[in-house]
């Protein structure tokens, strides 16, 4: 069987066709370099993504400070990761990459603050 | 009269990245003028991650982007004034400028204008209906929501298929808002295809071509949109009118650089690209008056940005230590797939990057640069798509004092 997926490692964006036999892949193609490969075997497995978002800060120059994940979670968890940055609520001052949440639902991804906040 | 060596307006990303630059290559006498409270720019509101792979190979949020030139200016102690906006630029680089500190005047020796660019708007689509609250542009729904906490709506329609509007689409569903679909005109999309699968196919938001909303509905508060299909003059076909109950249109139908400034600098204009005219060295028709950055051509990459204002900054120091820099007399010539051509000059002197997009979609093509006939370079694509820059650096040595060609073979 043949799958086709777009490549989302970079913004080039590349088409990879993927063969799959007896949920084996026997042959890639189309990918520009090697996490192409990475993405689509990943991808048949279990689908990984970065998110990102904010959280509350009270008594800063902002309301916001935007966070992001140090490493993907699985697609299918990101609705349950969203939640749990919403309760977050820190006050100010915050520096860009302090960890908000470490190991967010067991997933072995940081919520880190990208954005300092004074 | 303040002086100052170089006068840089606008703290963006491409703003900041010539102010470092400058300072590395022995040019220190640098004024950055900020009209928001904060240097950034657009990165400021651009949360997501994804920037930075070309730069700095790694992925980074645009503020953290932002934050790694930011650090360099403060560590550099590169000098800046934010909450002041540019009013004047005279083509003898006087500098005139309002701010919360009072009136202000520069003279400067060179002067960078990395203004950005603004959204197109309602307005400049001309779409007919009522004019209820609800509607607005991607990147102002993006500054609401991730720079003032305040959610713009929670039946969404998106309008136009560029990257922030797809963006924008991903981040409201994450923030609970259900999106009913992005609708673009065009019959292939604008934005960049990593954006199609994480933004819309990753959340199950489809995405309609050749569809373009023809009415909006509701008195104070957006009720509807009607969608028609368009055909091929991106005309609305009658009969295809479907009605979306939706509170809030958001409009991701093209950027527009800010280039007043440049034209009263006296810059003429390249009539490819509506933005200013340059040569290989980012300077306009105006001696000592550079461009780069998203105010010379819209990019699809804020590391293209860096890189282009680090090699205007490596001319305008150049033109700061000898007083000018080399005529640049000979014309680069697009065919009719290259939009968006830039250098519209060059001296044949020194080395070029080009930059241009498709005009449309193509497969399996030929880029070909060359002077007189003699080919200079040839690059094979897979494909081409409009969404993306294409960059080709021609080194001096391959060039004659002669005009340049750029074809698109397929």
């Amino acid at each position: 069987m043949l799958r086709e997926f777009t490549c989302i490692m970079c913004p080039q964006g590349c088409e990879i066709s993927v063969d799959i036999e007896k949920d084996t892949i026997v042959g890639v193609s189309g990918n520009r370099c090697p996490k192409g490969k990475e993405y689509v075997t990943q991808e048949i497995v279990n689908p990984m993504r970065n998110i990102a978002s904010s959280v509350l800060v009270t008594g800063g120059e902002l309301p916001l400070a935007s966070v992001r994940l140090t490493r993907p979670i699985p697609k299918n968890r990101i609705f349950d990761v969203m939640a749990e940055i919403r309760k977050v609520c820190l006050t100010a001052p915050v520096q860009a990459g302090d960890v908000v949440i470490s190991d967010v639902l067991g997933l072995g991804s940081d919520v880190i603050l990208t954005k300092t906040v004074e | 009269m303040r002086q100052a060596d170089v006068v840089i307006i606008g703290g963006g990303p491409a703003g900041l990245a010539a102010a470092v630059e400058l300072v590395h290559k022995g040019v220190t006498d640098i004024l950055i003028l900020e009209r928001e409270k904060k240097l950034g720019g657009i990165l400021r509101q651009c949360i997501h991650d994804g920037f930075g792979l070309t730069r700095f190979g790694e992925t980074l949020s645009g503020p953290e982007y932002a934050s790694r030139f930011i650090r360099e200016v403060e560590e550099l102690k590169i000098p800046y004034l934010t909450d002041t906006t540019v009013l004047e630029v005279t083509p003898d680089k006087k500098v005139y400028a309002a701010s919360s500190q009072g009136f202000l005047t520069v003279q400067a020796k060179a002067v960078i204008l990395a203004m950005g660019c603004r959204e197109r708007t309602r307005g400049a689509i001309s779409i007919p209906g009522t004019r209820p609250a609800g509607v607005y542009t991607a990147g102002v729904a993006q500054a609401y929501i991730n720079l003032q906490n305040k959610m713009v709506g929670r039946e969404v329609v998106i309008l136009g298929s560029g990257d922030i509007g797809m963006i924008m689409a991903r981040r409201m569903t994450l923030e609970g808002a259900h999106v009913l679909g992005v609708f673009e005109i065009q019959p292939y999309p604008s934005g960049l295809a990593r954006n199609i699968e994480q933004c819309l196919h990753d959340y199950d938001i489809p995405l309609y071509l050749s569809h373009s909303v023809t009415e909006i509905r509701g008195t104070e508060r957006l009720e509807a949109v009607v969608i028609s299909e368009v055909d091929e003059r991106m005309q609305p076909v009658p009969g295809t009118e479907k009605v979306y109950p939706c509170d809030t249109l958001i409009l991701s139908v093209g950027l527009i650089p800010e280039n007043e400034l440049t034209w009263m600098a006296g810059a003429k204009e390249d009539p490819g690209t509506r933005g200013a005219a340059v040569d290989e060295h980012y300077q306009t028709t105006t001696p000592g008056i550079f461009a780069a950055g998203n105010v010379l051509h819209v990019h699809d990459l804020v590391d293209f940005v860096s890189l282009e204002a680090e090699a205007l900054a490596d001319a305008a120091a150049r033109y700061i230590q000898k007083g000018s820099l080399p005529e640049s007399g000979f014309a680069v010539k697009g065919d009719g797939m290259t939009g968006q051509l830039v250098p519209a000059r060059i001296s044949g002197q020194d080395d070029v990057t080009i930059s241009f997009r498709v005009r449309r979609p193509v497969r399996n093509c030929t880029i070909r640069v060359s002077q007189g006939g003699r080919i200079i370079r040839e690059l094979r694509k897979p494909k081409a798509l409009p969404a993306e820059m294409i960059q080709i650096p021609v080194k001096a040595g391959q060039l004659e004092e002669k005009d340049l060609e750029v074809e698109v073979l397929c």
